[in-house]
């Protein structure tokens, strides 16, 4: 399988890349890792005329602790990620969601940006994002804006980028004290897009109470699902047996899965509500300490 | 639309030629070089028979333009012996048993050539999650991953010699 014929592009700074999707518009595709577009591209899902290679741009790869959040360059890898020391040790969750994504070949090329930007609810990066509370930065021919991941995923492979729009930045708020995480994803063979996937945060106040929950569901609607209801319900309880499996249900109400080869619309719903507990429950132990 | 002039160091020798962008690595080296150890199994990034090294790091060349190697160093199954001497994961994969038809044995080599790299004393487990993205229709991989303990094994010995 061959892509359609393009022109390829190689900018060597965000300004040269600007204005090329400037003058190309919706005929233009950046790529970056290129895991999810050179697919697409070979079984010409997508055709586009014209290909940004966001490769050459310095500076775009990084992982960093800065104003109480942990910054993440759009360019970096998954491999990057997952031997960071600063993520193992402050999200957890976020090293348990690389570990699971495809395989190590496609984690040494394949980006969080691009993860991000794809807008596939099959992708597993969203749904960790919409827990942790993050948001990305994007730039554009007007300058820079700040986007919540809550109000990121717009559609099915659509997100809030404008086509002349480049994610640069991801930000993710530093968890306070008493914070633990966890993600977990029921898939048909390792490295497998997501049957159902639940990311689950939770912070513990020295009471035990829960102070802030955040739950996100990958591939199991047309969206990465952040599960409202189940968080609302956590906040403030103490975090019970009847707490957690009220939660789950909550969060498998929230799902809108269809039936495919992976399995029934019944079956993921399920998964979700047995994936949403255990995850809260391997949260709450990090969290405990 | 407009080719490109690449240069790509192949098994330490480069290699300049004029190509489309949309050419894969995998033709690249495939059909432009006859540099046809490289497998190409199922065409989707999904078996690992294509996996070569790009500055080091295992990719799945059937996933990579070769516009995208320009100015990198490729290393594929043809350059991993030296001075007629087979690399250790070779001599492991031909000790072992650790192939049947061979298919995807190139893509496993190069696999776990990196594997051994960052991990040069693996357990069974960090093997098997490493050679997660190299199908084997044939092998049941248990030969596979007695192959690569076996290199893993020499390749620490030798070390230790040098040391
Ligand atoms: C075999 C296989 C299995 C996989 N399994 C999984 C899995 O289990 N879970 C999972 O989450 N993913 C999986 N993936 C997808 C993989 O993680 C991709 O790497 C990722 O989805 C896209 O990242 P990329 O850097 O490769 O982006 P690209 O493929 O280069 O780009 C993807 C899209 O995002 C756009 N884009 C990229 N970067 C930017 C940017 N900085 N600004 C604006 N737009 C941008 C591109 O234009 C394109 O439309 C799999 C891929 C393969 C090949
Ligand atoms: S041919 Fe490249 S992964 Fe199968
Ligand atoms: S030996 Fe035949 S596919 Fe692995």
């Amino acid at each position: 399988m061959i892509p359609a014929p393009f022109d390829y592009h190689t900018p060597s700074s965000l300004d040269e890349a600007l204005s090329l999707l400037q003058e190309y518009g919706y005929e233009a595709k950046i790529l970056t890792g290129g895991q999810s577009l050179l697919p697409m591209m070979k079984l010409r899902l997508a055709e586009p005329e014209h290909i940004i290679d966001l490769n050459g741009i310095p500076g775009l790869a990084y992982i960093r602790e800065e104003d109480g959040h942990v910054k993440i360059g759009a360019l970096t890898r998954e491999a990057e990620m997952e031997e960071s020391a600063l993520i193992r040790a402050k999200l957890p969750i976020l090293h348990d969601t690389g570990k699971l994504i495809a395989d190590p070949q496609v984690r040494n090329l394949g980006t969080l940006g691009g993860n991000l930007a794809h807008g596939d609810p099959g992708n597993d990066h969203p749904a960790t994002m919409l827990a942790l509370g993050a948001r990305v930065v994007a730039i554009g021919p007007n300058g820079q804006r700040a986007i919540p991941v809550t109000e990121f995923f717009v559609d099915f492979y659509t997100t809030a980028l404008e086509p002349e729009e480049i994610l640069t930045e991801i930000q993710i708020p530093l968890p306070p004290p008493g914070s633990g995480g966890a993600y977990l994803k029921l898939e048909r063979k390792v490295g497998d897009y997501a049957t159902a996937g639940v990311a689950a945060q939770v912070t513990i106040d020295a009471t035990g109470r829960c102070t802030e929950a955040g739950i996100g569901l990958t591939n199991v609607s047309y969206v990465p699902v952040k599960a409202t209801d189940a968080e609302a319900r956590l906040r403030g309880s103490t975090l019970s047996e009847v707490d957690l499996n009220e939660a789950a249900g909550l969060a498998a109400a929230a799902s809108r899965p269809s039936s495919d080869l992976r399995g029934s619309e019944e079956y993921k719903r399920a998964m979700v509500r047995v994936l949403t507990k255990r995850a809260l429950q391997r949260a709450i132990a990090r969290a405990r300490g | 639309m407009a080719t490109r002039t690449v240069s790509i160091t192949v098994n330490g020798e480069t290699h300049t030629r004029d190509v489309e962008p949309r050419l894969l690595l995998v033709h690249f080296l495939r059909e432009n070089l006859d540099l046809t150890g490289t497998h190409i199994g199922c065409d989707t990034s999904n078996c690992g028979a294509c996996t070569v090294l790009l500055d080091g790091k295992s990719i799945k060349s059937c996933t990579l333009l070769a516009v995208q190697a320009h100015g990198k160093a490729v290393t594929t199954i043809e350059g991993v012996a030296q001075g007629g001497q087979l690399h250790p994961l070779q001599e492991g994969f031909k000790e072992k048993h650790g192939l049947q038809c061979g298919f995807c044995t190139p893509g496993m080599v190069m696999r776990a050539v990196e594997l051994l790299d960052k991990n040069p004393d693996p357990t069974e487990d960090d093997i098997r999650w490493g050679i997660s993205g190299n199908l084997c229709r044939c092998t049941g991989y248990v030969n596979i991953v007695k192959a690569i303990q076996y290199a893993a094994e020499k390749m620490q010995a030798e070390e230790a010699v040098e040391a």
